[in-house]
């Protein structure tokens, strides 16, 4: 019983019509059938947050909704978020700046994670960022530099 | 990873999701997908039909009357918490919200679903339990109503045919002054709780518990209230001796005891629990200008 659904999407500005398997979850659709490998996967199942992404600008996990779900859906992913000439988003530079990358793992999750929540909350308390990370985990566990460079994004935003 | 083949059906109304209802067989409701997406991913569940609530929009909406906040089913936990009407009416849902999973799980998160999921740890439901909820079940049989206290059966389950769907919440607010709290106990921020307490108080004239409302997460397979409690606090000044007796009443439930903390150990942190959240409730109680 293969149920398949035609859905189109916008990803990254980019507009998108693909046939999927109704069981294709949203990263492996991102992943495999668009090739957008950005978007990391851990757990699969809700936990790590690695493959958050923005869906209608807000941030979800990617690994627990399915494409089928997203027809018509604006999405933007970590792919997303530098300039067209390589400049990178101030919160890619932040991490890049206060050493929140160490191995990667994580970072995309963590990137979307952050962007979304500066874009409601610009001027942040550290204690709110530890909360607003909360549900993305680093295995290097440096959560330190991640912290200070959100931070240091939400100055920069903020000068934008 | 990814979960066994199924049918997707993504109905645009309640009627015609009634429809499927009464037809299909081994059928899930997906809402927020925040619990049954990993339940599937894990192949812990592997139904033929996936009917997908969240393109049903009559389903999605808070409405505060006098004394009542009414909120669909498929209303976003992160709607709610953003919700000017829930700030007003249902401050300890604002609160209980902050220590619902994380943000990106509550931006898919709804009531409904946690409520027909019913996990013992879940916050909204003792919210709902707190403030005396009616819920309204839709299936092919009609529409019935069920009071919170009667809506846990067992540990995760809850009062809801596989052929019904809840579609809204009732939830009785307090009309007079009076002050709220939530507080839990997770291993980390957003993880499941070993224990939680929602607590409203409203004082008389003399600075006495006029009204006591308290709910208990995490502990017992369902939420409950902890009525025992509130009728020995109701009429004292709330002072350490008054909460010591109400923690008392803690003792003499059956807990849950898993890997996380054993029966003996959420018993006594709930104790613990529930003095704070007396002590903020009454804090802010005292203090109404705080109060929203």
């Amino acid at each position: 019983m293969i149920d398949r659904r035609r859905i189109k999407v916008t990803v990254n500005g980019v507009p998108h019509t693909r046939e999927v398997e109704a069981r294709r979850t949203l990263a492996d659709f991102l992943r495999h059938d668009l090739g957008l490998t950005g978007t990391h996967l851990g757990c699969e199942h809700g936990v790590c947050g690695a493959c958050t992404i923005h869906l209608d600008g807000e941030a979800v996990r990617s690994c627990i909704l399915f494409a089928v779900q997203v027809d018509g859906c604006e999405i933007t992913t970590v792919e997303g978020l530098a300039d067209s000439d390589g400049t990178l988003h101030p919160v890619q530079q932040a991490f890049r700046d206060h050493h929140g990358l160490q191995c990667g793992f994580c970072t995309p999750g963590m990137q979307m994670t952050v962007t979304a929540f500066l874009a409601e909350n610009p001027a942040p308390t550290e204690q709110e960022v530890r909360e607003a990370i909360s549900g993305n985990l680093c295995r290097c566990t440096g959560y330190q530099g991640i912290v200070a460079a959100a931070l240091d994004a939400a100055q920069k935003l903020k000068a934008r | 990873m990814k979960p066994a083949s199924f049918k997707y059906h993504d109905p645009r109304s309640v009627k015609d999701l009634v429809g499927l209802l009464a037809t299909l067989e081994n059928k899930k409701l997906l809402a927020g997908g925040q619990s049954l997406g990993p339940m599937l991913n894990f192949r812990y569940v592997m139904p033929d039909h996936l009917i997908d609530l969240n393109r049903i929009p009559e389903l999605a909406y808070t409405r505060a009357g006098a004394d009542t906040l009414e909120i669909g089913a498929m209303t976003r936990q992160r709607a709610l918490e953003r919700s000017e009407d829930v700030r007003r009416a249902c401050p300890v849902m604002v609160e209980a919200l902050r220590s619902v999973g994380h943000i990106a799980t509550r931006n898919r998160g709804t009531i409904g679903g946690s409520l027909s999921h019913l996990d013992p740890a879940a916050e909204l439901p003792g919210v709902c339990a707190l403030h005396d909820a009616t819920l309204t079940v839709s299936g092919p049989q009609g529409t019935r109503e069920v009071a919170m206290s009667d809506w846990g059966v067992s540990f995760m389950t809850p009062d809801l045919a596989s052929d019904e769907v809840l579609t809204g919440i009732s939830l009785k607010t307090w009309r007079e002054p009076h002050g709220h709290a939530f507080v839990e106990l997770a291993r980390r921020q957003g993880d499941f709780a070993m224990a939680g307490v929602g607590c409203l108080v409203a004082l008389d004239a003399n600075g006495k518990a006029r009204r006591v409302a308290l709910a208990l997460i995490g502990v017992t397979s369902t939420p409950t209230r902890l009525s025992a409690a509130e009728k020995s606090l109701t009429g004292t000044d709330l002072a350490d001796d008054a909460i010591r007796a109400a923690a008392a009443e803690i003792d003499k439930l059956e807990a849950l005891a898993d890997a996380h903390a054993s029966a003996a150990y959420r018993k006594r942190i709930a104790g613990v629990l529930l003095g704070r959240a007396l002590k903020t409730a009454v804090a802010r109680a005292r203090t109404p200008e705080r109060r929203q």
